[in-house]
This record gives C-alpha cells, sequence and structure tokens, in this order.
C-alpha cells in the first residue's frame, strides 16, 4: 500500500525537513501547524495512511449496522469457511466473523483511544506540573514515576481491574443492569490508562523544562499571569505536536496490550469481543488436525493493518510536527 | 569509581520501596490466596490455612515479618505451590528464563541491527519501504499469533522444529524467534532512527569529504553514535526478556518463570508476585546502570557530563 515509486523527486524525509520553498508569497499565512500539515500531506504513506485509517473507522460504524448477521447471534454454520453467505467465514458458535471483525476493531479502537486519552491526561497533568514547578516537587515527583517504571505493568492492571471490577460493577448494576459488562471495559480504559503514563509524563516534562524560562512564559508571569493560566495557555500549545505524536503510537501499543489482556482472559468479556479475543479464540483452534486459518485471518489482518497504518500516522505527525527528528525516548 | 559505588548502594534501597509498594499494591485486591479452594474447603480449614501463613494477622505485622524475610533473603512460601519457597521456584525457572531471555536478545539484536542500518542507508528506496513494513510488521502481530503460526507451519506441517517443551537446543529455537520477533523490530526502528540522524550531522560530511570509502564513513564513523539509543533501549528491553514471557512459556510449555507473575497475580499468591516484582526491579535498576556507563564508553563526550 505504500509502494512509493523510486522517482528521483522522491520527497523523503530528508527533503521534508527542510523548510518549504516559498511559491507564491502572497499565499495564505505560514503558520506552523499549517507548514506542518503540508509536510504531513506531501509524506505519501503517512497520508495514505490516514486516508485508511479514517475507512476503517467508517467500517467499523457502518458494517455492524447494516449487515444482515449480528455479531452475537450464532447460526447452525460451525466453523463455516469464507463464502458468498459468510465473507470470513463463522466461527465455533456458527457466527458471522465479517461482522464480528469489525464490530471487534470498533472495540479495540475504542478501548486503544480511551486508554490513550487517560495516559494523556495523567502523563501531560504530571509532567507539566512536576517540569514547570521544578525544585523538590519534581524530584520526587519524578522518583515516583521512576519507581513505578522498574514495577512489571502487567501486575498493576491485574490488581487494578480485580480490585475496582466489583465496586463498578455494582454501581453499574445500581444505575442499569444492562451496563453491567460495561463495568469492564471502563477499568480496561483506566488500568491501561494508568500503565501508560509514565513516558508521557517523561517527555512533557522535558519540553516543560525547556519552554520554562522562555521570554514569552517570563514575559506572562510578569505581567501576573497565574500558574494555572501560563500552564494551559502558554505551556500546553507549545507541547501538544510532541504530545499528539506520543499519543498516536501509544494507541497501537495499547491495542495491543488489551489483546495480550483478552488472551490472558482479563480483558473484553464474551459476547463482546475485540480484535485481541477474536485472534485469542482463533489462535487456540489451531491444531494438527484441521486448520481454521479464517477465524485468525480476518482479525489478524484487520488488527495489523491498523496497528500499521496508526505507525504510519504516527510517525509522519513526528515528521511534519518536529521536522529535526526527535527519535524515541 | 566512586560513582559506580554510589550507584550500585542507591539499588537496595529502591528495591525495598518497590518490594513494600507491591506488598500493599497486592493487598488492596479482593479475594484471597485460598478462595479457589473454598469449595472443598470448610471454614475452619481455611482459618487454619491463613493462620498458618500469617494472613490473620494486622496488615502492619504482616509488613514488617515480610521486610525481616527479605533482609534474610527469604520471601516465604508459595500459597499457590505450598511446599515450595519462592526463592525455590524462581531459582527452578529463572535459569530456563534466562537462557530464553539471553537467546532471544541475541536474535534481536543480530536481526534488529543489521536490519536498521540498511533501511536508514538505503533510505527512500523499494527496500527500505518493504523491509520497514516487515519491521512494523514485526512490532504489530502479538507473539500469541506468531507462535501458534510457528508451531503449525515449523513444528507441525515441516517437522522442523519440536512443538514444545524444553530441552535440546533445537527446543529453544521457535520460542526464541516468538520472544525476540517484536524486540527485533523495535531495535530495527531506533537503529534506522539514530542512523538516519547520525547521517545528517557534520562530522559524516567531512568524513565524507576527506574521501574515505563510504563503507567506511557508514561503518566507522556513523555506527557507533548512531548504536546509541539502540544501547539506552536494551536496558529495559534485557529486563523484560530475562523475567519471561508469559504468552512464550504458556504456547511452547516452556518451564520458565514468565508464567508465574501473571498466574500469582491472578491467584493471589502475594510472596510469588512481590518476588518476581523484586527480580524484575533488581534487574531493571542493575541493567540501566551498566547501560548507563557504557555509554561512556561508546560515546566519550557523555563521559564529562557524568
Amino acid at each position: 500500500m505504500n509502494q512509493d515509486s523510486p522517482t528521483p523527486r522522491a520527497e523523503n524525509t530528508l527533503e521534508i525537513a527542510r523548510p518549504l520553498p516559498v511559491e507564491g508569497t502572497s499565499a495564505s499565512p505560514r503558520t506552523p501547524n499549517r507548514q506542518a500539515w503540508l509536510r504531513f500531506r506531501r509524506n505519501r504513506p503517512a497520508a495514505l495512511a490516514g486516508i485508511f485509517l479514517a475507512l476503517i473507522i467508517a467500517a467499523t460504524l457502518l458494517i455492524p449496522v447494516i449487515s444482515r448477521f449480528d455479531s452475537d447471534h450464532g447460526s447452525d454454520i460451525q466453523f463455516g469457511p469464507p463464502g458468498w453467505q459468510h465473507w470470513l467465514g463463522t466461527d465455533v458458535h456458527g457466527r458471522d466473523l465479517w461482522v464480528r471483525t469489525f464490530s471487534g476493531a470498533r472495540i479495540s479502537l475504542l478501548v486503544g483511544s480511551v486508554g490513550a486519552g487517560v495516559s494523556l491526561l495523567i502523563g501531560v497533568l504530571w509532567g507539566m506540573v512536576a517540569g514547570y514547578l521544578g525544585g523538590r516537587l519534581d524530584s520526587v515527583m519524578m522518583r515516583f514515576v521512576d519507581v513505578l517504571y522498574s514495577m512489571p505493568g502487567i501486575v498493576f492492571v491485574i490488581v487494578l481491574i480485580t480490585t475496582l471490577e466489583g465496586h463498578l460493577a455494582r454501581l453499574f448494576e445500581f444505575i442499569s443492569p444492562r451496563l453491567g459488562n460495561s463495568a469492564r471495559m471502563v477499568f480496561l480504559f483506566a488500568g491501561l490508562g494508568a500503565v501508560s503514563w509514565l513516558t508521557m509524563a517523561r517527555i512533557v516534562r522535558g519540553q516543560v523544562i525547556s519552554l520554562r524560562n522562555r521570554p514569552f512564559v517570563i514575559a506572562s508571569r510578569a505581567l501576573g499571569a497565574d500558574t494555572r493560566r501560563i500552564l494551559l495557555h502558554h505551556i500546553l500549545p507549545n507541547i501538544s505536536g510532541v504530545v499528539i505524536v506520543y499519543l498516536t503510537l501509544t494507541i497501537p501499543s495499547i491495542i495491543l496490550y488489551e489483546s495480550f489482556l483478552s488472551y490472558l482472559g482479563l480483558g473484553i468479556r464474551p459476547p463482546q469481543a475485540s480484535l485481541g479475543t477474536l485472534i485469542a479464540e482463533g489462535a487456540s483452534q489451531i491444531n494438527s488436525v484441521r486448520v481454521y486459518w479464517w477465524l485468525l485471518a480476518g482479525p489478524g489482518m484487520l488488527l495489523a493493518s491498523t496497528l500499521l497504518a496508526l505507525n504510519f500516522v504516527g510517525d509522519g505527525l513526528r515528521d511534519a510536527l518536529d521536522p529535526k527528528g526527535s527519535g524515541e525516548r | 569509581m566512586p560513582l559506580i559505588f554510589r550507584r550500585l548502594a542507591a539499588i537496595p534501597p529502591l528495591v525495598v520501596l518497590i518490594a513494600s509498594l507491591a506488598f500493599f499494591l497486592v493487598r488492596v485486591a479482593p479475594g484471597g490466596p485460598f478462595d479457589r479452594e473454598r469449595k472443598s474447603a470448610s471454614p475452619e480449614i481455611e482459618r487454619q490455612l491463613m493462620q498458618r501463613y500469617h494472613l490473620d494477622e494486622p496488615l502492619w505485622q504482616q509488613y514488617g515479618r515480610f521486610l525481616a524475610g527479605v533482609f534474610r533473603g527469604d520471601l516465604g512460601p508459595s500459597l499457590k505451590y505450598r511446599n515450595h519457597s519462592v526463592t525455590d521456584i524462581i531459582a527452578q525457572g529463572l535459569p530456563v528464563s534466562l537462557t530464553l531471555g539471553l537467546l532471544a536478545f541475541g536474535f534481536a539484536l543480530g536481526i534488529g541491527i543489521p536490519t536498521g542500518f540498511c533501511t536508514a542507508v538505503w533510505r527512500g528506496q523499494w527496500a527500505d519501504w518493504g523491509i520497514s513494513l516487515l519491521v512494523l510488521l514485526a512490532i504489530c502481530v502479538p507473539g500469541f499469533v506468531i507462535g501458534p503460526v510457528l508451531v503449525l507451519v515449523f513444528g507441525l506441517k515441516l517437522g522442523w522444529f519440536p512443538v514444545g517443551l524444553w530441552g535440546s537446543p533445537l527446543h529453544a529455537v521457535l520460542p526464541m524467534v516468538t520472544l525476540g520477533l517484536y524486540f527485533a523490530g523495535r531495535i530495527a526502528r531506533l537503529m534506522r532512527e539514530g542512523m538516519m540522524q547520525t547521517l545528517q550531522s557534520e562530522f559524516i560530511q567531512t568524513a565524507r569529504a576527506k574521501g574515505l570509502s563510504e563503507l567506511r564513513v557508514l561503518l566507522k564513523h556513523a555506527f557507533r553514535p548512531a548504536v546509541l539509543p539502540v544501547l539506552s533501549y536494551s536496558g529495559p528491553m534485557l529486563a523484560d526478556l530475562l523475567t519471561g514471557s508469559f504468552v512464550v512459556e504458556n504456547i511452547f510449555q516452556v518451564p520458565g518463570i514468565g508464567v508465574f507473575l501473571v498466574n500469582s497475580s491472578i491467584n493471589r499468591d502475594y510472596p510469588m508476585t512481590i518476588g518476581l516484582v523484586m527480580l524484575y526491579a533488581i534487574l531493571l535498576l542493575g541493567l540501566n546502570m551498566v547501560v548507563d556507563f557504557s555509554y561512556g564508553l561508546l560515546d566519550p563526550r557523555t563521559k564529562s557530563s557524568q
């Protein structure tokens, strides 16, 4: 999908890194954001991946609604191979895999983006406060991050999910009995967000420290702006580029983490399914007698291509927003 | 070298801190280690078990007991496998996980570094796109998909390698690939990025201007600074690899310690979880220290700032 033609004109990253030539000075003002957008669009793989991603999101929203089959209702065709009736075959309960794959992708994307959102919220707040206020508070906060870094994240997730699940399930049961299953999902978001904000906090802190004593911040402080205002109105807009880039790279890792948890049986609960649970189900059916390859093929390919697209978009955004390239970590 | 000793001295208190954090963290979760046995055992037996493992004492008293044990190097008995102490179980599984982890580390470096190096040199060509796609694929496909597929193809269909268990070198091949592939991908990306940045710096232009052959420029001048990001990633990576992987050990029935971390957290086998958390912390802190010091060897510029 990204067979960039090897023409001599090739707009490789090195080329993009240089400031764009001024073509028609009377054109719209070249704000940094606009320049970044232009650079992103000229990065063909990234732009294509963005379009592909939009298509996938649309498909996950539409296909489960318009399809003839329901993702939860089984039929008599157990382990039916792909065909005209069921495009991706059926699973052990005779459920249509085409529909299940796309509704699973919807849940995976939801978990990924909400989890990444939680990690963004904690990480950015933590990093901004530590970096801006500095001093003793900074070192205490960052030592805390270091300590959490040296613990295996999986222990946290398991403890968090098991601890809070019961409470939340009861709460949801109280509000509406039908929401019982959502409790688990909410806690997956929180748990996954809670283990993946550490790197974000470190990155944000580093950025804030380099911005803290810039003239525009000092000027605003001299004008009497309080800390909250400086952080929200002056620092935050300046770090948003780095944060967005890291966010697009966090979503795939959270989707993968969720699929790992589903593999352990701690993730999404049946009858709901994520791409991870579908793949885990398919992987458990592999044996030497019969190969139900379609159980793995559809969900696996959708997961891999979604993650690929997210990675390409993330890389493209990084090249576009931060032309000098700051690298991972 | 007083700095080394200072860094070394900082590790034990940190490990105790982390172990304490883990101690209280695992106790927060509801349920107990003997929940599974409740059906078959009477409340009386459960009370006796709680008493035997001091779980009926107030938490601070248990904590004191635990700390005293840590200083003696005794992590207590496993609450699931009650005839074995935690240190026994770790000592039994660790060599296997270490071997497999080191093999996977070698595999990841051996595949990742040349791949990243070549893709950076061939930047923008079709080979770069093709290989980079494969690299991303290695990162994106979870191990519990790669594992069964490898088993199916190389174990069952072709019959080249055994499908599970541990023993001969042949047994290690499939687990090693499954475990190492993701890290090989990460390393390839780091290496590519490092290489691209290095190739833009001025000393590379100087080296080229001196008329050195391109191969010499790449291998002698560009490689060393470019490999630094890989070096700093290999600390956490090794800690991850050496403590075993649940997925790989589960698929291939490898008797390592990776399975225990997940199982003990789910089963509330408190001493086991804490012991493994401590092991991970010690490995991570120690390896990060080694990485920091080897930075100075590879890149003399960083020495003064240490």
